[in-house]
């Protein structure tokens, strides 16, 4: 693949990668009803890339929501409006970004172990091994890996809100000495369950799908050679980064 | 074997901690807190302007939250706002001759109905009308008085000194200062 390209056939690869991609979806979703029989694998799978990234959410979370606390607690004192800075952390974080945030971490801590699984099953011809015993591996490999994704990203999602409203709370009424009562009342009047909760759920769990189908997609059609697990690796984290920023965006426009 | 049952009871846990998390979120953070009341008794108040008021807005008494606005009609002949409160039966103790205004919380805050306590010796049952209400104050109102009310006269020089006029229902006394022109 080393031959030199001219910009055209580097856009059709661009679009043949895109439309692989999304052939890929319809493949995946087609087998989800036939990896019902693996129920076992898709909860190992969540095992995997949710509870295993506890960790990570959990301590981001928490940072995210201490800076958030202090960096607006210390703008809004400015216009003597400190009481909002509850309402601010809750709205910032439900909607925007804890389903982004969780999403990018998710899709380094997660997204590239998939590839890298894949890829190397891949490489090393177990996918061809498994289609040789009759075992699908779009139905035992990448559905369970899919589904994981969709179901892990809000739960994490919500860890890492509930820990970032922690720390924001910690900053703000605990070390900046804002009253309690007013950090919580202000959040509860201003924030609602459907615009602002629910949405980040609906949210990050559209990630999480997204996330899931690049990882495995990247995993799946890797060069079966330890550079090219290497790239799809890479590949998984700017693509779904990328992916995820912008299906952001499209959903904050229509959604709201 | 013991491998996968741990993946499982792992799995377990990290949903229950997800779900957990959620609903922390959306019942405690959101305005379904403000839900959490018991048994509310009804009362109905008149006002000739709500300004912001809105359904579910809470009802203060020495701005202590005792309930919130349930409901919020116009009535056809009268032309007024007749605000419906659902005030916790906790507080039974509000004297019937108590006095209801719609306030906004800071300067540019939500409005909420505040509750003056009167000296009556009977109280508030279920369904009374509060008599005595104040609507909200308008800050354009407010604003446009004292536009109209500046310019027109020659001022008093020590009245000027005060910005912060803690009356400010009453037209202002005139400014000359070009600043506010």
């Amino acid at each position: 693949m080393s031959e030199k390209r001219d910009r055209g056939s580097l856009i059709g690869d661009g679009l043949a990668q895109v439309g692989a991609l999304g052939l890929f979806l319809l493949q995946v979703l087609a087998a989800i009803p036939r990896s019902l029989r693996y129920v076992a694998e898709t909860v190992r799978q969540i095992f995997f890339v949710g509870a295993m990234s506890l960790v990570i959410i959990i301590t981001c979370g928490l940072f995210i929501g201490l800076v958030l606390g202090l960096q607006l607690y210390e703008v809004l004192s400015r216009f003597g409006s400190t009481a909002s800075v509850g309402t601010v952390v809750a709205i910032a974080l439900y909607r925007e970004l804890g389903p982004v945030v969780t999403a990018l971490l998710f899709a380094g801590r997660a997204g590239t172990s998939i590839t890298a699984e894949i890829g190397l099953m891949r490489a090393t011809d177990q996918l061809a091994a498994m289609e040789m015993m009759a075992v699908d591996p779009m139905a035992y490999v990448v559905a369970p890996r899919f589904l994981a994704g969709i179901i892990a990203m809000p739960l994490l999602a919500c860890v890492f809100n509930a820990l970032a409203i922690f720390g924001a709370h910690t900053v703000a009424v605990s070390w900046l000495g804002l009253d309690n009562g007013t950090f919580w009342s202000n959040m509860t009047g201003a924030v609602d369950v459907w615009t602002d909760v629910m949405n980040g759920v609906w949210k990050s769990a559209v990630f999480g799908a997204v996330i899931t189908l690049v990882a495995t997609f990247q995993g799946y059609t890797t060069a079966p050679t330890s550079e090219g697990v290497a790239y799809a690796t890479t590949r998984t984290v700017v693509y779904s980064s990328i992916l995820t920023l912008a299906i952001d965006f499209l959903m904050t426009a229509f959604l709201m | 074997m013991t491998q996968r049952r741990s993946h499982q009871i792992g799995t377990g846990l990290f949903i229950l901690l997800g779900f957990t998390a959620l609903g922390y979120l959306a019942t405690q953070t959101t305005s379904l807190a403000n839900y959490r009341q018991g048994p509310t008794y009804a009362l109905k108040a008149r006002f000739t302007n709500i300004g912001q008021l809105k359904l579910r807005a809470p009802v203060k008494v020495a701005g202590v939250r005792i309930g919130s606005v349930t409901d919020i009609q116009l009535e056809p002949d009268r032309l007024e706002a007749l605000v419906t409160l659902a005030v916790d039966k906790r507080f039974n103790q509000l004297p019937d001759d108590s006095a209801a205004s719609v306030f906004t919380s800071g300067l540019l805050g939500d409005q909420y109905v505040a509750l003056k306590p009167g000296g009556s010796p009977d109280m508030f049952k279920d369904g009374d009308e509060i008599i005595l209400t104040q609507s909200s104050v308008q800050l354009e109102e407010l604003i446009g008085k004292y536009l109209v009310g500046s310019g027109d006269t020659p001022a008093k020089k020590p009245e000027d000194a005060k910005p912060a006029d803690p009356r400010p229902a009453d037209p202002a006394p005139a400014t000359p200062d070009p600043a506010t022109h």
